[in-house]
């Protein structure tokens, strides 16, 4: 076990998976220096400007030509700077990576990686702090993963590396200097949550940064009394559902929360899908805390009112559970 | 670097051998194309199909110039472009008519049409987008230190969207193994592409960021195979991307289903006079090549191709489990996951 950032780990995984594989490159913006957030910082020097690329702001070339070069062979590692900036890149991952091996019959795979660093990140804005987890899991295709801690960090960024298919891979922006012990080994499987906490009563559900706030608000319902079950579902495409369900057949109830706006969200798929399969264990409506549906504000308080808090996911699972 | 039409084939130097091969190719293309229109009034190719009549020229033109294991991203027209990179016609005409045993076992159809054993990485039904995966593909062959060359081909219209300033930029700024055609034939769908593109078109735009760029009648497969094999020549020498904007014209409607009634008759109809295969046929019987050995070129085509369209016919359906195949691995949907 060694401690380390969420971003060092992330570097770790993607130093290992170029060593092991040199058909592994990454590009986009700024790499030469490391990455805005230094989470290419070393890697330059060691691989040089061929495998770690600085790009023009291009973004849609960036992700065209990743497509191209995973049809021709390589194994691309996309950086987007911003989940927001993919968005200028959306026919490139959607029309053309996700559809690819389908309309070709399979004739080829697209194993690119997508990293689109996403959410809220102090004041940064309407455009610089999106969660659009959702979107991608609407398209077939593409794999949705959003770490929430260091040893997933590492352990998913080399299964989604190994992967065949385009994986969307979204780092929260608030978890990058998030310390953590990470055991230097073995790549961690897509589409497996992390049972964070054990317990009987409620079933918490979420991913990304909100992890966090569900874990201090599991703490403060256990300090209440309460048997809490924490998942962090780390893989949003596929999702662990069978999981999922067992753990709401033993609790009956379910929270599922998550930073990004809940209208149309992948918090309504899971209750859905788990009021569906799961009704009749449900002691209790499932709900859904999200954003509300509108953009991020700029000012500190504004930014504030928007988001999940342990509060609120506590407060929601007290009245479910009538405390 | 235009030819004049009535230059006689035997005052140039002639491969004789090489322009049977291309006028051989052409009318198997403007065959294939033919049977392919066929099948579309026989409502046995549903969606839409994009002929290149009278565009044959480019596709044997570029293609001829480039090996089996170069690559080449093409368009939503792009029968022409798939049969000269050497793909089977009868896989073709099966995937056209949604069949099992075709290219892309039915699931692509004619906008979609690939052949990855020929290098050939797709037509798009995304205009423009195939110059990006060009520039992706020619990124990869340098990485790994190949001599192969992408090459895209796309229309007029491509020009104004971003991944052709976007694409051309990426492939000088890393200096790739990259040959970008303009299959210039003056229209975007139904609209003159003139009316919509601001100052002096393709070539201009390539050499502003920076590529060698030449004009070419893209109806003289003469004149289109030198440019082709010069700039081929030098990409594979190490000379970065070349563009090469071949002006041509369209001589059926935009697909299958346009009646064409933007186009005055009177221009098509002397567009036909300049048809590429009319005009090699005349270089090659200038040249001293008989008739009936270039009729034979025809006939031998359609022959051809009318027993691909018989066995496409002929051919079964996908079985239905292959709606589910090939989306993911991780999520497949025929896991349940969905
Ligand atoms: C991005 C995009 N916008 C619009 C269309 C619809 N569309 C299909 S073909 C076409 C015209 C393309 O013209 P050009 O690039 O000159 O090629 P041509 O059809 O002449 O071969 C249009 C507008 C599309 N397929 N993709």
């Amino acid at each position: 076990m060694v401690t380390m950032t969420y971003g060092e780990a992330a570097k770790n995984a993607l130093h290992e998976e170029m060593q092991r594989d040199p058909t592994v490159w990454a590009l986009g913006e700024d790499l030469r220096r490391g990455g805005v957030f230094g989470q290419y910082k070393g890697l330059p020097e060691i691989y040089g400007p061929d495998r770690i690329s600085d790009a023009p702001i291009s973004e849609a070339a960036i992700m065209g030509v990743a497509v191209g070069a995973a049809l021709s062979g390589t194994r691309p590692v996309v950086e987007m700077r911003f989940a927001d900036f993919a968005l200028c890149a959306v026919d490139e991952l959607v029309n053309q990576a996700a559809k690819a091996r389908y309309m070709f019959g399979g004739q080829a795979k697209v194993p690119i990686v997508v990293r689109e660093p996403m959410g809220m990140w102090r004041s940064s804005a309407a455009q610089h702090s999106q969660s659009l987890e959702s979107w991608y899991t609407h398209i077939p295709g593409l794999v949705v993963v959003c770490p929430s801690s260091p040893v997933d960090n590492y352990g998913l960024l080399k299964s989604a590396i190994r992967c065949d298919d385009p994986v969307v891979y979204m780092e929260h922006k608030n978890l990058w200097a998030l310390e953590g012990e990470v055991d230097n080994n073995d790549p961690l499987p897509l589409g497996r949550c992390r049972f964070l906490r054990k317990g009987t009563d409620i079933t918490l559900v979420s991913w990304s940064a909100t992890v966090h706030e569900t874990m201090a608000a599991a703490k403060t319902l256990n300090d209440a009394g309460a048997s809490v079950e924490v998942i962090d579902l780390r893989t949003l495409w596929p999702w662990d559902k069978e999981r999922v369900f067992d753990s709401v057949k033993k609790t009956g109830r379910l929270i599922v929360a998550h930073e990004s706006v809940q209208a149309g969200g992948f918090g309504a798929e899971i209750a859905a899908t788990v009021s569906d399969v799961c009704f009749r264990d449900l002691r209790a409506p499932v709900k859904r805390l999200g954003a509300p549906r509108v953009p991020i504000a700029y000012a500190p308080p504004l930014e504030d009112t928007v988001r999940v808090t342990a509060a609120m996911i506590a407060e929601t699972a007290r009245k479910l559970m009538k405390m | 670097m235009t030819a004049d039409p009535r230059t006689p084939g035997a005052a140039r130097n002639l491969d004789l051998d090489r322009l049977l091969a291309h006028h051989k190719l052409m009318w198997r293309i403007r065959a294939f194309e033919e049977a392919a229109l066929r099948a579309n009034t026989e409502k046995l190719v549903l969606g839409a199909i994009h002929p290149s009549i009278g565009q044959e020229g480019i596709a044997v033109g570029v293609c001829s110039n480039l090996r089996t294991d170069d690559i080449l991203a093409s368009t939503h027209r792009g029968h022409g472009h798939t049969l000269a990179k050497g793909a089977n016609p009868t896989a073709m005409m099966r995937e056209l008519l949604g069949r099992e045993g075709g290219t892309s076992h039915g699931k692509g159809g004619s906008m979609h049409i690939a052949d990855f054993s020929v290098g050939m990485l797709g037509a798009n039904g995304v205009v423009a987008a195939n110059i990006h995966i060009t520039a992706g593909a020619a990124h990869a062959i340098k990485l790994r230190g190949e001599d192969r060359v992408a090459c895209s081909i796309f229309g007029d219209g491509a020009i104004n969207r971003g991944p052709f300033l976007e694409g051309l930029n990426w492939a000088k700024v890393f200096e790739l193994p990259a040959l970008f055609v303009c299959e210039d034939n003056g229209y975007a769908s139904t609209t003159r592409t003139a009316d919509m593109t601001a100052g002096p078109g393709p070539a201009a735009r390539a050499q502003a960021i920076g590529l060698p760029a030449v004009e070419v009648d893209g109806n003289d497969v003469v004149a289109l195979d030198e440019a082709v094999r010069d700039a081929v020549a030098a990409i594979r020498a190490g000379g970065g991307p070349r563009f090469i904007n071949a002006k041509t014209y369209r001589l059926t409607g935009h697909t299958a289903a346009d009646p064409d009634g933007y186009r005055a008759r009177d221009d098509v109809a002397a567009a036909w006079k300049r048809c590429p295969i009319t005009r090699l046929a005349q270089t090659l019987a200038d040249a001293g090549v008989r008739g009936d050995q270039l009729a034979a070129h025809e006939r031998d085509a359609i022959e051809e191709m009318d027993a691909v369209y018989d066995d496409a016919k002929a051919a079964p359906w996908p079985p239905l489990s292959r709606a589910f195949a090939d989306v993911q691995d991780v999520g497949d949907p025929r896991n349940g996951a969905y």
